[in-house]
């Protein structure tokens, strides 16, 4: 999700008016004015459509079936799978998040009290292989060989409560981490902006009501107890601005 | 590799954040020749965070984007001298900042002053309460410099921003409609109140009625327009509800970007240098005075800038690891309670109180990091600790920064974290529900303190910080009793229901509170437990100054820390300007 830093270097580069002194490649020194230039921008990276980027074929039902029923359809809106939270996960793993890119990872991992936060050594793209090979090596041994995905919906929750109460454990895994983490994307994904291929037609900010990135609300701010009348916008603006 | 040595410079500068921006103005428009050495990127509004994609909660709220990286630094974390401390992997108790601005760019806006008699902490609380009254291991103390010394500088500060707000207490006399227990103020803040939302105004309307005097939190997210000293416009706020954690793209939340730099940049004295991490301050071989200092580039080079003074303007924890890994000052020792550097680390004691209203619309997303409605009575010494069994309290009320819904989405007690009622009990609570919070002091303790880890180190080999810091009973004590006035006011708005949340015990680097990080580099009269001096000069090397960062409090009181951060950037450039260029030394 960082932006490279071409865009500054062009920036640096072309700003006349401005003394950019190389002591050598990577030490710059700015001074004179502020080193802006029009263009330059750091901006986010859209979803692009298409296949799988870091899931298997198996483990993108499991996930699609997990998160329809963590955010099920119903007379309130889609559910996870709809709104596409599976593809957000998928992007997610396979981008800077699933690497743990920018956190601390030097040895040594320790245990250590709930208090002093993850230590754990695995980023977040392994913890979800391993988690979801073991919870289908789980529901293969407790449901005549089914797949997470081919489960009813009830037995499907009795096992996302398992793992969320730690009753169903699972191998090389602690199951309510496991779940935790996987509650936590499947809602990133529900309700963070549509660029990033989840909260499909803002279907999460449709639920509770939040208006997206309309960044200005001087003329309500005094319209005490009047719903907001304006639909939800995104980054990218609304569906129903595209020609389609 | 030998370091390759530079042209000297007058006054080289640690980091480029407000104290950095605000030095380098102030030392830059009296001719001297001045260089900032940044560890993180250049960062401008119109690139780096405009109103087109801004606001993205994921980003930069969830994934962090604007703040320290750890694997560029981060420090381990115990809760006592027992435990082994390990590396916080992945910020979330605090946030430092990172690159140009520093956490100017992301805070929320609250421009707090701290009350007069929390500068003379120590001698106010013994003499109405008695030495007994304070426990034996607290070793809060008096700042080195009084509300009145300090006015000036306030108000130079809030002028800066442009701060929005309501006046208490006009050079003594009480104003209605501001804080009744504010020090005095030489002028009404620079730009009036922002507007309130219908939550601060239900909470003001319930505090009335229980005898209570809610005033609008002062707030560096502007109410208009305004045109700061330095000649910079800054803009009306929008209340898009993007503050915390986020740049702000209107040019309306006070930051470095907004209220300094382009004035600064323009100054050909002047020179920032960034993504260079300065990895020590030399100091000459009797280790009296700096030499300038030690950076690295992004290639991995070395490089030596010499120059006469050296301002350590890092994040206030980072000030405390720069003088640790250059050798100035004593080390302060948990086990012994020798030293100074890294003594009395502390931090903010926050609590909250959740609120859920019948038939009531919100429009929560309709927000500012710092406008709401708050009550002062119970902060400090405004209330009578008499048989309370604590010291110490916070200002309380309501403060609604934002309703992005990856983290706000309040829903009944007992509601099941996901599935079908989970659903339902989201889509009926986000418009009805929110919270109250309370901003509780954090005194400092002798085990509570910051020093080297034995083990962990950062990509330079260098050792990383150690923390050592839990809540102290006087500390939990405190926060149950503010609560519980919390609560009584949540009661008094006609909710469905309320949840208070005092803070316990212990101190959890997983749960995120507040990034108020003070100490480690305290200011005082007493070089035996002070690391500078009133004039936020190193007690040992007299060209060294640690200008204001948080560091240098000597414990943390009930408020936000930034406006008394910059009070004290510019008390400690005007020491410069007008006492240490005339006779360069120690000036206390």
């Amino acid at each position: 999700m960082t932006a490279t830093s071409i865009s500054r270097r062009a920036l640096l580069a072309s700003a006349a008016s401005i003394v950019v002194t190389s002591v050598s490649a990577n030490a710059r020194i700015i001074t004179g004015a502020m080193p802006w230039s029009p263009s330059a921008a750091n901006p986010p990276r859209p979803w692009r459509p298409g296949p799988w980027q870091f899931f298997t074929a198996d483990e993108a039902a499991t996930v699609e079936a997990a998160v329809d029923r963590l955010i099920p359809p119903d007379e309130h809106g889609v559910g996870g799978k709809d709104a596409g939270c599976a593809v957000f996960i998928d992007r997610q793993l396979a981008g800077p998040y699933g690497r743990a890119e920018g956190l601390y990872m030097r040895p040594p991992f320790m245990a250590g009290a709930a208090t002093q936060g993850n230590q754990s050594p695995d980023a977040p793209a392994a913890l979800y292989r391993a988690g979801l090979r073991s919870l289908a090596d789980h529901v293969k041994a407790n449901f005549g060989g089914a797949s997470f995905a081919a489960l009813s919906p009830q037995d499907q929750d009795a096992v996302l409560s398992g793992l969320e109460k730690g009753s169903i454990e699972l191998k090389n895994i602690n199951s309510a981490d496991f779940f935790n983490l996987l509650l936590q994307n499947a809602q990133e994904g529900y309700f963070a902006d549509p660029i990033y291929g989840g909260n499909r037609d803002m279907a999460g900010w449709k639920l509770v009501g939040f208006p997206g990135t309309r960044y200005d609300y001087r003329d309500w701010v005094e319209r005490h107890n009047e719903p907001y009348p304006l639909p939800p916008v995104a980054i990218t603006g609304r569906a129903d601005w595209t020609v389609r | 590799m030998m370091a390759r040595k530079l042209p000297a410079k007058d006054v080289v500068i640690i980091g480029l954040g407000w104290t950095g921006s605000i030095l380098a103005y102030e030392l830059a428009s009296a001719g001297l020749d001045v260089i900032a050495i940044e560890r993180g990127p250049w960062r401008d509004t119109a690139t780096d965070f405009p109103p087109s994609y801004s606001p993205d909660e994921l980003r930069y709220a969830i994934r962090l984007d604007l703040f320290l990286r750890p694997e560029q630094d981060t420090l381990t974390i115990r809760n006592n001298l027992s435990q082994t401390a390990l590396p916080i992997r992945h910020f979330v108790s605090f946030l430092p900042g990172n690159g140009v601005g520093g956490a100017g760019v992301h805070w929320n806006g609250q421009t707090w002053r701290f009350l007069p008699t929390d500068f003379r902490l120590r001698s106010h609380l013994e003499q109405r309460y008695g030495k007994a009254a304070l426990p034996e291991d607290m070793t809060i103390q008096d700042w080195p410099v009084s509300y009145d010394e300090l006015e000036p500088y306030y108000d130079r500060f809030e002028k800066l921003c442009g701060t929005s707000g309501k006046a208490g207490n006009l050079r003594g006399e009480k104003q209605p409609g501001g804080n009744p227990f504010e020090g005095w103020r030489s002028s009404e803040y620079p730009t009036p109140p922002l507007k309130q939302t219908l939550g601060p105004t239900l909470f003001a309307e319930a505090a009335r009625k229980l005898g209570h005097s809610p005033f609008p939190q002062p707030a560096s997210n502007l109410s208009e327009a305004y045109t700061n000293p330095l000649g910079l416009r800054i803009g009306q706020c929008t209340y898009c509800g993007f503050c915390e954690r986020f740049g702000c793209g209107n040019y309306s939340k006070s930051s470095p970007q907004v209220c300094v730099l382009p004035a600064l940049m323009r100054l050909p004295n002047f020179s920032a240098q960034t993504e260079c991490e300065v990895t020590r301050i030399n100091l000459d071989s009797a280790g009296k005075r700096a030499t300038g200092v030690t950076y690295v580039d992004t290639s991995g080079e070395e490089w030596e800038q010499p120059a006469n003074i050296v301002l350590v303007c890092a994040y206030a924890l980072f000030n405390v690891r720069m003088l640790l890994l250059s050798g100035i000052g004593k080390p302060y020792d948990g086990q012994s309670g020798q030293g100074v550097v890294g003594r009395n680390y502390a931090y903010q004691t926050t609590s909250s109180v959740g609120v859920i209203l019948k038939d009531k619309i919100l429009n929560p997303f309709i927000a500012t990091g710092a406008h709401g409605m708050m009550i002062d009575d119970y902060n400090g010494d405004n209330f009578d600790h008499s048989g309370l069994g604590f010291v110490g309290g916070g200002y309380m009320g309501a403060g609604q920064t934002n309703a992005r819904p990856i983290q706000t989405r309040p829903v009944p007690r007992g509601t099941p974290k996901w599935g079908t009622q989970w659903k339902k009990a989201t889509a009926e609570t986000y418009q009805r529900g929110f919270s109250l919070s309370t901003h509780g002091s954090s005194y400092s303790y002798r085990d509570c303190y910051l020093d080297l880890d034995p083990t962990y180190k950062d990509r330079f080999g260098r050792p990383l910080m150690r923390m050592t810091f839990d809540f102290h009973e006087n500390e939990l004590k405190m926060s149950a009793y503010l609560t519980d006035r919390l609560a009584e006011i949540a009661r008094a708005m006609d909710p469905v229901e309320i949840t208070a949340n005092p803070r316990k015990g212990p101190y959890n680097v997983n749960i995120y509170q507040t990034t108020h990080n003070t100490g480690g580099t305290v200011m005082g009269a007493d070089p035996a437990t002070s690391v500078v001096n009133r004039f936020c000069q190193s007690w040992d090397v007299h060209n060294v100054f640690v200008p204001g960062g948080a560091s240098v409090f000597p414990q943390n009181h009930g408020y936000n820390p930034t406006n008394t951060v910059g009070a004290l950037a510019y008390w400690t450039a005007d020491a410069i300007r007008q006492r240490y260029l005339k006779n360069p030394g120690p000036l206390a």
